[in-house]
């Protein structure tokens, strides 16, 4: 979707301010907040796609008023109406007011924590070969769903370059609304800064995407 | 349970007093109601907020970076297949998925961002910061990275190259700093204690690397 998450370009923002010494989490609920995403995650409740569409699809005012795990919050709220595992009524009262599905793979307990602090795998195997190939030139498609994307404005219908491939992973423009891993090769495709910003821009900038199959055209 | 009594908890010194914030009411209430229909137990998510607040962090990225300084084999193996290489490493929690080192040399300097949310390699460096997270760095990294380097104090000669990487998918980034010189000798240990955060995002140099002037 062509969301207020996708900030790649804006201008406005100002400066970056960094926080000396950042904390871990600035509050308690911030953590609490990270770890029942992670878990709710990694039992099957919903997937990462489908947190991030539910964060994306936040109305934009309130996304840039949001701090970061406001967002979070915000979106497993969401994501957990959507998947039909908490009831609305059920935060307005505070306490679960009926029988919900169980997660695929049940309550997450601390043997189960290992499996969040360590990355899961998102390659899955592809009957296709790669239609690219380092080296080769490929235009980004223009294409702008109202679903879930993971190629972002800035880059759309532009030329660049096949740096690596890395292998075939979920497709998450799929994943994120339920219909299946879809799996597809995914590539490093690097831009130099003037295709995407125009003739004024730094010449030794280059930016790199990494962008799956049905993102790309031959060039 | 007695151990995870939440009601008795304390925020960390952020909400002192009797009165708790909305968010922290907000948050508790899902807690209960995921606990209540049996979805997580509050025991396993203290275990996960302990392991980002003690155990995983940048210190886990340094010591990949001091051993790849130290060792070319390393090196050039963590360059091929990051997740591989430091899975060779005893003292270095696993890695899952799927881990780029990408090397800093004279001609080439790296920058790690994540445009459209906080992709970023928490096992490596732990949790993402808040600027990392934040609208100006997600906005201007990729059109004026100059610009942003030039608001962590970074200025790098104007013919070396910037590559920004946008962590755009499930694939994430490590960069690898030069080694500073006058370090020649040093412990791998020693070496560690150099290596910032920020050098492992591209937004920094280690410390003790002679920043060039602007």
């Amino acid at each position: 979707m062509n969301g207020v998450h996708d900030m790649g370009g804006m201008d406005g923002f100002g400066k970056v301010e960094v926080e000396a010494n950042e904390p871990a989490f600035h509050h308690r609920w911030e953590g609490r907040v990270m770890a029942m995403v992670r878990a709710m995650g990694a039992n099957g409740g919903l997937n990462i796609d489908m947190q991030r569409f539910s964060r994306e699809s936040i109305p934009p005012a309130i996304y840039l008023a949001a701090s970061y795990y406001q967002k979070w919050f915000l979106g497993l709220k969401s994501t957990l109406v959507d998947r039909k595992l908490v009831g609305a009524d059920e935060f307005v009262a505070g306490r679960s007011l009926r029988q919900s599905p169980p997660l695929p793979r049940g309550t997450f307990s601390v043997k189960d924590v290992a499996r969040v602090t360590t990355r899961g795998s998102f390659q899955r195997d592809v009957a296709n070969p790669p239609a690219f190939k380092p080296g080769d030139r490929v235009r980004t498609k223009n294409i702008n769903p109202p679903t879930h994307t993971r190629l972002p404005r800035y880059v759309r219908g532009h030329v660049g370059t096949v740096e690596r491939i890395n292998g075939s992973h979920v497709f998450p423009d799929s994943a994120a609304h339920g219909r299946g891993e879809n799996p597809q090769w995914l590539y490093t495709v690097v831009f130099s800064g003037r295709e995407l910003w125009g003739a004024e821009a730094d010449p030794t900038v280059k930016i790199s995407v990494e962008a799956f199959e049905p993102y790309l055209d031959r060039a | 349970m007695a151990a995870h009594d939440h009601e008795h908890d304390h925020d960390h010194g952020h909400d002192h007093g009797s009165e708790l914030s909305e968010m922290q009411l907000r948050v508790r209430a899902l807690e209960t109601i995921l606990t209540e229909k049996g979805y997580v137990d509050p025991a396993a998510l203290d275990a996960i907020v302990e392991t980002y607040e003690t155990k995983i962090g940048p210190r886990n990225g340094a010591r990949v970076v001091a051993k790849a300084w130290s060792d070319p084999s390393f090196k050039q193996a963590l360059l091929d297949d990051a997740t591989k290489a430091i899975g060779t490493l005893g003292h270095v929690s696993r890695v899952g998925d799927h881990l780029i080192a990408v090397e800093n040399t004279p001609q080439r300097h790296n920058m790690i961002v994540c445009t459209l949310c906080s992709c970023y390699p928490w096992e490596v460096l732990g949790l993402p910061p808040t600027w990392y997270k934040a609208a100006p760095y997600r906005s201007r990294a990729v059109k004026d990275p100059r610009g942003v380097l030039a608001d962590f104090g970074v200025a790098l000669p104007k013919e070396t190259e910037v590559r920004v990487w946008d962590s755009t998918a499930e694939t994430r980034f490590l960069v690898l700093p030069m080694r500073p010189a006058g370090t020649e000798g040093w412990s791998e240990e020693r070496l560690a204690d150099i290596v910032t955060r920020d050098s492992m995002i591209g937004t920094g140099l280690p410390t003790g690397l002679p920043k060039a002037q602007p």
